[in-house]
């Protein structure tokens, strides 16, 4: 008897008893809600001491951080655009497409169909635009093909006006700061959108405090700890591995103590599908509003080049945190962002800001009419 | 991941699969649904393009092939048409002849190239190499720092001088030799594909070292523009391999696909989980079977051999036969069992699973309350788990800070489990039964194994698998 089929039959025995229990320990537990579970929370293999491991760091910068990115004033948000047309060619040769036949044929269709799906739109939703437009062509409401290219424009514009995309910052009583927190997957960039929204906050003369609520990945807390030195911010941190929650827990406590308004609370990139960890996330949004402060905004970071996972991310961090809005950060390279449309029609959750550069004035208020006709840009 | 993928095909295939006659209308349907499963996937469009003309032509030549079953001819050309756009061979790195061999790490912000600097650090250990890692990313705020954070968790030197990226990488590489390192892999800044100014910055590092292998990190969620960025960074670098990040998504892998048809280098690692030895060589063969569920044995082997120890597998394979598994051995062996990876990763590589259980998230912790019941036990309980009656029920589930209901339920199904597996060790002792199917063509043979044993065949040869027939009130 060969051994790797020794091998093969204990860990197929195992694997299956182990699922086997588990699923049905899940079928028994439906009903209740997840965070019940005893089971979660601490996958994390690391040491958690609530309160006395958090400490409020002087911002402190390491000879490395200093240099760079060179810190540039606000731009003036009409930029979009310009930032957006540095790499258009996904839509352009379908304009071209359409333009260059002298009536609206099947290939006109086909053109704005490529153009749609390269731009990350997906399947349902590019069928779903063009399958209203088919209607009119037929109809002979639409006749010419650049009335063609207006009719899509504009199409795409209407599903994504109309929603409330500002940011929500409630007056309360002084000692009662507006909590925000960033959630996402990992590397989308929720700590350089933090850097960068507590220095355009500051500017506009808001007392601000940052919490490291990632203490999962190495040196994540120092990345944003450089960032509250730019905007001469306090920022409150734990030991690698501490509890988040609890973090900022302090964070928002210290915040009230100091009086100040908004506290910005970073957590760690998780993937959507580790249930132990998302289960941690609903923890920390819980644990935020025990304190003197009141979540005001949840924010889902989204790179702008994921793809159809996008609504996948979204719909479960936004069953887990209760998203109230989406950035769509890295804009400003080939990617189009056009998972935007699926996360915005069929989850409701509007795109507050978009981040379209690496200075601090690169991250602006989405403007769904600008996005859709930089895309269109003939 | 490529779950979703593999769930649409496999429901594509179905459709198709015995169908005694295919007509044109069939193949036209089925190449639709093809297309939109691999969009889906983030597939790019080109690469959808291309692969479904050829399996459009197969599938044609089916519908007036009157071989029998032309549904199986579409399925093998699928199945193809799949391996060849993963492509055949798994990378094999060459070590420079004269040392250190320099590995460039590249790609967009947020990729995940300081995580898998590290991991590949790690996994260069493991081959009995010296690495170490120069940081660099001089634009990221402590990107150095993690770096270093990293080297420290897997006893790896890094180097990195605050003054210029290239001065670093120079400089490092020259301390590398001076040390003795034999690998050095060099971390970069994230930089977009259509910055000029940085894409000239990563020429001017990769000049500076000269690398023998540059690898492009992508993540696994990257959608339609997963193929521009590998382009614009193959032109400026001559990529040499891909590494998938964030493989343990739910992410359909579309882009693990098209990246490889684009630019013609192979995906060489894939980063599966958060932990830093969660990392792997890339077999494309594998995964295509994968993808269309026919599971991975060769991987599960594999990770078999490296968590289990033969003596021991041996005996508790004897016990399981005979019945005579405890509740002691089955906790030692899921221990080891943890070793080889995740329970949801060992699921979906093995072939003949139910959908249900493959779909099935399963977390690791989720089975800490099972450890917890088990250790709760005495040393007779674990032995004789019918013994356990009342308050012997009470004090375990108080122990171990489950319910009553918990316990019950563990010992009842462990219990049938017995008995399943003891009919098995009776009717289908491994060598007397039916000898699976021969001969999965292109399957290549793991170091090691007997001459008559046939991975393919293995899965087919455990009686009372697919479907599970002996598991009572499984869960749908």
């Amino acid at each position: 008897m060969g051994s790797e089929f020794l091998f093969l039959i204990l860990a197929v025995f195992v694997v299956v008893f182990g699922v086997g229990v588990v699923l049905l320990n899940r079928r028994k537990s439906v009903g209740q809600p997840a965070p019940g579970r005893p089971v979660s929370t601490q996958a994390r293999p690391l040491v958690s001491q609530p309160e006395s491991d958090s400490h409020v760091a002087a911002p402190q910068l390491d000879s490395v951080v200093e240099e760079e990115p060179t810190v540039e004033e606000d731009l003036p948000a009409g930029t979009f655009r310009e930032r957006l047309a540095k790499a258009r060619s996904t839509f352009a040769g379908a304009i071209a497409g359409v333009l260059g036949r002298s009536a609206i044929t099947d290939e006109s269709f086909d053109d704005l169909e490529e153009a749609l799906l390269r731009a990350d739109v997906g399947v349902a939703i590019a069928g779903e635009l063009l399958s209203g437009l088919r209607v009119k062509v037929a109809n002979k409401e639409i006749t010419e093909p650049s009335d063609l290219l207006d009719a899509l424009e504009a199409e795409m514009t209407a599903r994504l006006v109309g929603a409330d995309r500002s940011l929500n910052f409630e007056h309360f009583e002084p000692g009662h700061p507006n909590v925000w927190m960033f959630v996402g997957v990992n590397g989308v960039g929720k700590t350089t959108t933090i850097g960068k929204l507590a220095k355009q906050h500051v500017d506009r003369g808001r007392s601000v405090l940052l919490a490291a609520g990632d203490t999962f990945r190495a040196a994540a807390a120092e990345q944003l700890t450089a960032w509250a030195e730019r905007s001469g911010v306090d920022v409150v941190r734990g030991a690698e591995g501490a509890d988040p929650s609890s973090v900022i827990f302090d964070g928002i406590e210290k915040a009230a103590a100091k009086k100040i308004e908004l506290v910005l609370a970073d957590t760690a990139g998780r993937l959507h599908t580790k249930s132990n960890l998302m289960d941690e996330l609903a923890k920390v949004r819980r644990v935020a509003e025990k304190g003197a402060g009141t979540v005001t905004e949840t924010l889902l970071v989204i790179d702008a080049t994921t793809g159809q996972n996008g609504l996948t991310q979204a719909r479960e961090f936004g069953q887990v945190t209760n998203v109230t809005g989406v950035v769509l950060t890295k804009l400003d390279g080939s990617a189009k962002g056009g998972i935007v449309f699926s996360i915005e029609t069929e989850l409701g959750i509007p795109v507050k800001l978009v981040g379209i550069g690496e200075t601090i004035g690169d991250l602006i208020d989405f403007d769904p009419e600008e996005f859709v006709s930089a895309l269109f840009e003939r | 991941m490529f779950d979703n993928l593999s769930s649409r095909l496999e429901g594509i295939i179905t459709k198709v699969r015995g169908k005694g006659r295919l007509t044109e209308s069939d193949v036209d349907e089925m190449m639709q649904e093809i297309r939109t499963a691999l969009l889906e996937a983030d597939v790019n469009l080109t690469v959808v393009r291309s692969i479904c003309n050829r399996i459009r032509e197969h599938a044609i030549g089916a519908t007036r092939s009157t071989a029998l079953d032309p549904g199986q001819q579409v399925v093998k050309a699928v199945n193809d048409e799949l391996t060849r756009a993963l492509g055949g061979e798994t990378l094999v790195i060459t070590y420079a002849s004269k040392p250190p061999t320099v590995v460039l790490m590249a790609g967009l912000q947020g990729s995940g190239k300081t995580t898998n600097s590290a991991k590949l650090a790690a996994w260069f250990k493991a081959q009995g190499r010296n690495p170490m890692m120069i940081g660099a990313d001089l634009q990221r705020p402590a990107a150095v720092e993690q770096l270093r954070t990293l080297g420290r968790q897997i006893n790896v030197p890094v180097f990195s001088d605050p003054e210029d990226p290239i001065v670093t990488a120079a400089k490092g590489l020259e301390e590398a030799k001076r040390l003795g390192r034999d690998v050095v892999i060099v971390d970069t800044a994230g930089r977009l594909s259509i910055d000029t100014e940085m894409m000239e910055q990563v020429r001017l590092i990769s000049g500076a070292v000269n690398p023998d292998y540059t690898f492009l990190v992508i993540d696994a969620m990257t959608g339609q523009d997963a193929v521009q960025t590998a382009e614009a960074f193959h032109n400026t670098l001559q990529i040499d391999g891909v590494i998938m990040s964030k493989m343990d998504g739910d992410a359909r892998g579309g882009a693990a696909l098209s990246v490889k048809e684009v630019i013609g280098r192979p995906i060489a690692f894939a980063s599966t989980g958060e932990k830093l030895d969660e990392f792997e060589q890339f077999h494309p063969d594998r995964m295509a079977s994968r993808i269309l569920g026919m599971g991975d044995m060769l991987t599960l082997i594999e990770q078999a051999e490296k968590a289990f120890t033969e003596d021991q597998a041996q005996a508790a394979a004897t016990k399981l036969m005979e019945g005579q598994f405890t509740l002691d051995d089955f906790l030692e062996q899921m221990q080891a069992l943890k070793k080889m990876g995740s329970l949801g990763g060992l699921m979906s590589m093995m072939p003949g699973m139910p959908k249900e259980l493959k779909n099935a998230k399963i977390d690791d912790d989720d089975l800490k309350p099972v450890e917890a019941i088990i250790t709760s036990m005495t040393a007779e309980e674990r032995t004789f788990p019918t013994i356990i009656q009342g308050t012997r029920r009470a004090r375990i589930a108080a122990g171990s800070g489950t319910t009553v209901a918990d316990v019950n339920r563990l010992v009842k199904q462990f219990g049938e489990m017995q008995k399943m597996m003891k009919k098995m060790g009776m009717a289908g002792r491994p060598g007397k039964g039916k000898k699976g199917k021969k001969g999965k063509g292109g399957q290549k043979m793991p170091k090691g194994l007997p001459l008559d044993f046939d991975p393919a065949g293995a899965g087919f040869d455990i009686p009372g698998l697919p479907g599970m027939p002996g598991i009572p009130n499984f869960p749908r």
